[in-house]
């Protein structure tokens, strides 16, 4: 890295004006803005467009959306649900399967609001270091809520899911929801960088397992070109699916194939190399890479 | 960690270390959870959940928290519970005092659950048992102090069948009947609209959810007249007449009380002196 104090993303800001060098981040809180707006105009306006919250929702009367997650955890806890809500998580597993499952992440849930910001001010902080935990945490906790709901014959985690806590708090009420709200923007600020949505969220891990199969994929087809600048790895949220499409370790196609990928797109906008852009997971193998791939960066 | 420079055995060990704490953390955070949750599934007595709910243990299970029986409610009287209510987050309810139940024909919240947790097959509101109305304070009830308020009974959607006025004299004037509202549990909804319009300063009839409002006999008890139908007849010996042991020659009337039997008159309902027990235990004394 170079010894001047590197802006992240300067260079492509520099290379391609602001607003290209924001474009899928300004897409992506247009997005999480918008479907919370679609959410709100019912309550503020009485324009009932969507009812419901991100655990079960219906769009003007046709579009039913069910939240896999609960109803896994529901049907742990001895439950089954009415035609409507498998309906609509097909529909909700089919879309995520298309676009990749932690798009939720990155481009519905709420909370990321709160952790990005958390993430943001961390950075304008300059705080480092904190506590560890292993990435993998999430997917324990994740078979913890199902083991809990099983054994508890109720749907437990609800009563501590932030997702849901503050979606449903925006819409129904939020009362001390948003201390939970609070405790994860906190330990998200000084405990760990990405620590809630990195690493412990059932609900983005539930997610992330469907995306294991998904369509939409971050592709490197200019991945010869990446000056190790290292802005992708500093914006990433899960900075440890780049390296091994980045630098094709062990052979790696230039694909992002990782399920924790949230398809947030930030990669994109901070390389002023252009080495990454949107594709499907499946086509021929991007031109004129193999074999051209700088050193790995030590 | 740094475990390609290490022996396999202690980069093996390292990861089954690793597993432990993970398994041992998780596993505590579970216990936590599973705790709380538990102790979230009774509701608090002024909580009543929408028609159709199924038993407090399932319902916890099988609503998703999604809040469309909240919008459905034409009423907007149901709420989903906040983190510092006292019953599973997220789960809708209503207070009766604040806002009740108004009944609608076609139950409009049932139709819009995505899930079992309101039960579908109710399709006659006039069947919800959402609760049930206690008259709780008989001090201050205004038909127990001889008053005619009868608000209670006059504003139950299932008049005269789930509230009825049962006269008792009123002992106090000795001229006055009391008309006493008597809910009756084959009819009561639990809607609440009882308790909404008692205009007391605290409501002195309540709904309350049914493991509150209801007792339960124990097992073996049966009751003699309803098994007396059910067998057509009565199933101990018949009861005899009642019968008086008099002084001989001497009767009983009432008003009257004793006299001497006219000669030549049986006295009614005598019958020959019981033995005694002198008598029926012979010589064995
Ligand atoms: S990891 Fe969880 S909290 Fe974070 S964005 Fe994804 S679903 Fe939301
Ligand atoms: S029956 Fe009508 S008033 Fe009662 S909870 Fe359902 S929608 Fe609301
Ligand atoms: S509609 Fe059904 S699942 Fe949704 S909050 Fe109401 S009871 Fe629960
Ligand atoms: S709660 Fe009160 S008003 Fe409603 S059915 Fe029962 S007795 Fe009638």
């Amino acid at each position: 890295m170079s010894a001047l104090p590197h802006k992240v993303g300067a260079e492509a800001i520099a290379e391609k004006g602001w607003l290209v060098a924001h474009k899928w981040l300004i897409l992506r809180r247009a997005s999480q803005i918008g479907i919370l707006l679609l959410f709100m105009v019912g309550p503020w306006f009485g324009w009932w467009i969507v009812k419901g919250n991100l655990n079960y929702s219906y769009t003007l009367g046709v579009l039913p959306l069910t939240d896999p997650y609960l109803l896994a955890q529901m049907l742990a806890a001895g439950q089954t649900p009415e035609q409507l809500a498998w309906v609509g998580v097909a529909i909700v597993v089919i879309f995520y399967l298309l676009v990749g499952g932690r798009s939720y992440c990155s481009w519905v849930c709420p909370v990321n609001l709160v952790t990005d910001l958390a993430n943001w001010l961390r950075t304008r902080l300059g705080l480092k270091g904190g506590a560890h935990l292993a990435r993998r945490t999430r997917y324990w906790i994740l078979g913890m809520t199902l083991v809990v709901a099983a054994i508890t014959g109720t749907i437990a985690w609800e009563m501590l899911n932030p997702v849901s806590m503050l979606h449903r708090g925006l819409f129904f009420g939020i009362g001390f929801a948003w201390a939970v709200i609070l405790a994860v923007f906190l330990f998200d600020l000084f405990v760990m960088r990405q620590g809630w949505c990195g690493h412990l969220c059932p609900v983005g891990a539930f997610y992330g397992l469907i995306g294991k199969a998904s369509l939409l994929r971050i592709k490197l087809p200019q991945r010869a070109a990446c000056n190790d600048c290292m802005d992708c790895f500093a914006v990433c949220p899960e900075q440890q699916v780049i390296r091994p499409a980045l630098k094709g370790i062990n052979g790696a196609a230039p694909i992002i194939l990782e399920a924790q990928c949230t398809n947030c797109g930030r990669c994109i906008d901070v390389c002023s190399k252009d080495v990454f852009r949107f594709g499907i997971r499946f086509g021929a193998p991007v031109p004129g890479v193999s074999g051209t791939v700088s050193p790995v960066p030590k | 960690m740094n475990s390609e420079t290490k022996p396999k055995g202690s980069a093996r060990r390292q990861f089954l270390a690793d597993t432990a704490r993970m398994a041992c953390g998780v596993g505590l955070l579970g216990l936590g959870v599973g705790l709380y949750a538990r102790n979230a599934t009774a509701l608090p007595p002024a909580a009543l959940r929408p028609p159709g709910a199924l038993p407090e243990a399932e319902f916890s299970a099988a609503c998703i928290r999604c809040g469309m029986c909240v919008r459905d409610c034409p009423f907007d009287m149901l709420m989903l519970a906040k983190p510092e209510d006292p019953m599973a987050t997220g789960t809708p309810y209503f207070v009766a005092r604040q806002a009740p139940c108004e009944m609608c024909e076609h139950i409009p919240c049932v139709k819009a659950c995505p899930t079992s947790a309101l039960d579908h097959s109710l399709t006659d509101i006039t069947k919800a048992r959402m609760g049930l109305a206690v008259l709780v304070d008989q001090e201050t009830c205004l038909n127990y102090l001889g008053l005619r308020c009868d608000i209670c009974y006059r504003v139950c959607p299932l008049l005269d069948k789930a509230i009825t006025l049962d006269p008792q004299t009123n002992t106090r004037t000795g001229t006055h009947t009391l008309f006493i509202p008597v809910v009756h549990s084959n009819a009561c909804t639990g809607c609440g609209l009882c308790e909404k319009a008692c205009p007391t300063e605290i409501a002195a009839i309540k709904v309350f959810p049914l493991y509150m409002a209801r007792g339960q006999l124990s097992a073996h008890y049966r009751l003699g007249w309803v098994e007396k139908e059910k067998a057509g007849g009565s199933l101990v010996t018949p009861d005899v007449e009642h019968q008086y042991h008099m002084p001989e020659g001497m009767k009983y009337e009432y008003g009257k009380g004793l006299s001497v039997v006219p000669p030549g008159e049986a006295a009614p309902g005598a019958v020959p002196p019981v033995p005694t027990f002198k008598a029926l235990q012979g010589d064995k004394l």
